[in-house]
């Protein structure tokens, strides 16, 4: 997700064909290379001779260096940068791939390094599926690049033209002479050239390709079998001490008073801090609460049972879910600010013709990733170094910074492994908190969340109450179409009352269907808790009302769903939403390079029913089949849920179908990896995921009050096929979540005839 | 008190209501074994003791005299990965990883038990590990492959 007009947190403006050489503060002469574009930020240019001290990697203190991304070494080996968080994409992989195969390397001799939060890697908030989309093509231009300069240098050395020589697995060759160098003996000489324009360079050609487009293992697999890799909480330093923390069970609290004595009774614990509430707005700074502080994990979660707090709740105590809840229902059915209009829907329905109504509702969802968060910090003369499973390492620089009032550039911050993210670890407010603590105590801090943690104090998935009236023609098909939304939005937490535009961009006011009238409304609702984004954002919600009421429109004109929806999107069209009135921000994208296209969205429809052989499915009596599609994060994904649900009302999912148009497909196996998860993520979220709150208060604590999918809920197949449109490399981490929720519960319908407008479904009652 | 953890004898006179799984991450720095929950709800800290899958979140200390503790971490014997760790990688399970320890020791003491594994089985054996990535076509694929190399 992009945070759109947040200064604070919005990632640097970049330059433009900014000069790598000129940036290292003239370390080097002046060079012409340029790096692609949008990738340098321009505060980097004013800082001179001090970049040249936050060299970091290996990759950056090789002898050729042609990009921030990419070093090679005399001896050969390629070492690659990966700046975006590794929490499961594999874009730890993927992206030295793209760079690795312009480079015709030998992946074996390549070696991949995670990149500090660092404003020369350009932007690192690794969410809103974008890492691939932005940085595509800055990699392969880090790998034309050295691979010129390696020719460049070898053609000098053997005394040919450049124009005769190719490169083969890691060597540039001579075919007519039958020579060969190594990528590693031309390093020397290479070094010396300049770096190419980006202008001059020639990229592979598709057939060429080695990696891209084929599988491979991500670098941390043997690693993570073995119990060997590195996940925030590995982190161990030198004198370090643990804290757990008690929050405020009531966002904004803050401590009344506090009795210590049994906690520091516990064998282990050495003392109690209290770190200080926030003031607002909240962003990512801690919840505040009294820190236990001891020689190790299970002393201070022993110690925190025994602290005595008294709270002041705050405003937000008022905060209960149930009657919140009618109050948006209510709401979302007023008129509210309109965010989208084509033609004119109250005309439309005035005419007095058939008009379908229905709202539906969805409660809030933790993000519960598998690794609570968790950090390391030290603090010593006047900098912070922190370790952390971060999304965002530049917000964890700028949030520690303001935590301690110091410059966010005496901050550094270590990327470890992510175990799960799905945006939680966007927001670092864990990293401030081991940074504050270790700044208070002089010695290395690791805090610890612990599960109850994570799942009572989360950044939440919002809840939402989404409202869809139709007018609709004798084929049953609408002639005007009003949506409309209310939702406390992800605006909360940066201190705005209403909704963003890219929270309503997600499935509200982007509907691809080809209607004459259309109508997109939203209203803001208070926030009483920290809202967050997760993965997929609003279009969960969006998708699902849409979706759902797609199908609601199909069925009570008695036709087959999958024809319907082809109907509604019409021949397919690019549709220029900024005409109707949208102020589209496309997560992020320029529209005139990844416009929405519903020809794309037609054909992985198609395709979904072809694979799933949507034409012989049986419906009723238990079983059934459903469907949707839906462009989010720029890339088309259409899901087809079978289920069989028995007398007793329980959903066996047999099979999911995942059909993904997101362009040219890097790492095929991590693409399927993706759409599988997503589906899996996809049915828990609608079957289980709620939290609730009562004065204030998350009723939730563990994975038995939040259930998340486990082995026996989830699909027990998922197959994923990808429809080859040749068009740029688009995200994947989260558009396949979307489209499932919204084919699940039409797929309870036709096998139960039982309509499915709230969330968690399995709350309800199936037969 | 004397424990032997992945083949080397361990003494331990700590506070006995410790759970195993603090003691392997904070003394023995045996990090492979993840904390997921602290409730036995969700698998990531299982280890094997003497032989049978258990909690590390759930076992105390003072339960282990004289038992033998098996991690993640030393599951590959001698420089050869475990057939599960194995299938594990052929089928390119982990996406994140995190919860990837306690399901291989999972499916590795369910082997033990049930070389054979039906879906009903892998389902019981397995829903008490969760993994939010959703990986679980793939843990489960890769349980039969291995099964099929130790036959």
């Amino acid at each position: 997700m992009i945070v759109e007009n947040i200064s604070a947190h919005a990632p640097a403006k970049a330059g433009l064909h900014v000069d790598r050489r000129q940036f290292l503060g003239g370390l080097f002469s002046t060079g012409a290379f340029v790096v692609a574009s949008r990738l340098v930020p321009s505060e980097l240019l004013a800082q001179g001779p001090a970049a040249a001290a936050i060299l970091n990697t290996k990759a950056d203190t090789a002898a050729l260096h042609p990009s921030v991304y990419l070093g090679i070494e005399p001896d050969g080996t390629v070492f690659l940068v990966t700046h975006r968080s590794e929490m499961g994409t594999g874009i730890r992989t993927s992206l030295p791939l793209v760079a690795a195969d312009e480079l015709d390397a030998d992946w074996s001799r390549c070696r991949i390094e995670q990149g500090v939060g660092d404003t020369r890697y350009g932007d690192q908030n690794t969410d809103g599926s974008r890492s691939i989309r932005d940085f595509y093509d800055a990699f392969r231009v880090a790998g034309a690049s050295a691979r010129a300069m390696l020719i460049t240098a070898a053609a000098a050395q053997l005394n040919v033209p450049a124009g005769e020589l190719t490169t083969a697995n890691h060597e540039v060759v001579h075919a007519r002479s039958s020579r060969r160098l190594g990528y590693g003996a031309l390093v020397s000489a290479a070094a010396k050239l300049p770096v190419p324009a980006k202008e001059s360079l020639r990229f592979k050609e598709k057939a060429a390709w080695k990696f891209v487009g084929k599988d491979t293992d991500i670098y941390d697999l043997t690693p993570i079998v073995t119990g060997a890799a590195q996940f925030g909480l590995d982190v161990y330093r030198d004198g370090m001490v643990y804290a757990s923390i008690e929050h405020p069970p009531v966002v904004g609290g803050t401590v009344k008073s506090l009795d210590n004595k049994a906690a520091l009774a516990v064998k282990g614990v050495l003392q109690t801090e209290t770190i200080d509430a926030p003031k607002p707005p909240l962003l990512f700074q801690s919840l505040g609460g009294v820190a236990v502080i001891g020689r190790n994990t299970w002393a201070v979660l022993q110690g925190r049972k025994r602290l005595q707090v008294e709270w002041n709740d705050g405003a937000n105590a008022t905060y209960t879910t149930t009657p919140f809840r009618a109050a948006m229902v209510d709401k979302v059915k007023q008129p509210a600010k309109v965010a989208r209009n084509l033609g004119n829907v109250d005309a439309e329905f005035a005419k007095g013709g058939k008009v379908m109504e229905a709202v539906y509702y969805t409660p809030m969802a933790a993000h519960a990733s598998m690794e609570p968060p968790a950090a390391v910090a030290e603090f010593r003369n006047g900098k912070a170094e922190i370790w952390c499973p971060t999304q965002n390492p530049q917000a964890a620089q700028e949030t520690v910074a303001a935590a301690l009032g110091i410059d966010k550039r005496d901050v550094t911050c270590h990327v470890t492994l992510l175990g799960g993210g799905f945006g939680r670890k966007s927001k670092p407010d864990y990293a401030a908190e081991a940074a504050i603590l270790a700044k208070k105590l002089g010695r290395p801090v690791k805090v610890v969340w612990t599960r109850e943690d994570d799942i009572r104090h989360d950044f939440y998935h919002t809840t939402a109450a989404v409202y869809h009236k139709a007018a609709v023609d004798a084929k049953g098909r609408p002639t005007a179409w009003l949506k409309r939304s209310v939702f406390p939005p992800i605006a909360s937490t940066f201190g705005a009352p209403a909704p963003m535009n890219f929270e309503l961009n997600m499935g509200l006011d982007d509907s691809p269907y080809d209607i004459a009238n259309i109508r997109a409304e939203n209203a803001g609702a208070d926030a009483h808790v920290r809202i967050g984004w997760f993965r997929a954002v609003t279009n969960n919600f969006h998708a699902f009302a849409l979706h759902s009421f797609a199908d609601e429109m199909a069925h009570a004109a008695k036709r087959d769903p999958l024809e319907f929806l082809l109907d509604l999107l019409g021949p397919g069209k690019v549709i220029d939403l900024k005409a109707q009135g949208v102020d589209y921000t496309n997560y992020g994208a320029p529209i005139d390079k990844y416009p929405v296209d519903t020809r794309r969205l037609r054909r992985v429809l198609e395709v979904a029913g072809e694979r799933s052989g949507w034409a012989k499915r049986k419906s009723g009596n238990g079983v059934g089949m459903g469907i949707a599609a839906h462009r989010s994060f720029n890339t088309y994904v259409a899901s087809v849920v079978e289920v069989e649900v028995d007398r007793q009302g329980r959903v066996k999912i047999p099979r999911v179908i995942q059909v993904a148009d997101p362009g040219v497909v890097i790492n095929p196996d991590r693409v399927r990896a993706q759409l599988e998860g997503a589906a899996v993520m996809g049915v828990g979220l609608a079957m289980f995921g709620e939290i609730t709150a009562t004065n204030g208060r998350v009723d939730q604590k563990n994975f038995d009050g939040f259930r998340v999918a486990r082995m026996n809920d989830a699909p027990v197949q998922v197959d994923v096929h990808f429809v080859e449109s040749g068009n740029l490399p688009t995200g994947v981490g989260e558009p396949g979540l979307p489209p499932v929720i919204a084919a699940l519960g039409n797929a309870i319908y036709a096998a139960t005839g039982k309509r499915l407008r709230e969330m968690p479904f399995s709350k309800q009652k199936l037969v | 008190m004397r424990l032997t953890v992945n083949g080397k004898q361990q003494t331990y006179d700590d506070d006995a209501d410790m759970p195993l799984l603090w003691y392997l991450r904070d003394d023995l720095r045996l990090t492979g074994t993840r904390f997921g929950c602290g409730a036995g709800l969700c698998g990531a800290c299982t280890v094997h003791v003497n032989g049978q899958a258990v909690r590390s979140c759930q076992t105390r200390m003072g339960t282990l005299e004289g038992k033998t503790v098996l991690t993640i971490d030393a599951l590959a014997e001698g420089g050869r990965l475990h057939p599960v760790q194995r299938a594990w990688i052929q089928h390119d399970v982990p996406q994140c990883g995190y919860c990837q320890s306690g399901q291989i020791m999972q499916a590795a003491a369910l082997l033990k038990t049930t070389p054979n594994p039906t879906d009903a089985d892998i389902d019981r054996a397995m829903a008490g590990n969760i993994c939010r990535c959703g990986t679980y076509q793939r843990i489960r694929a890769a349980i039969k492959t291995a099964a099929k190399e130790r036959a």
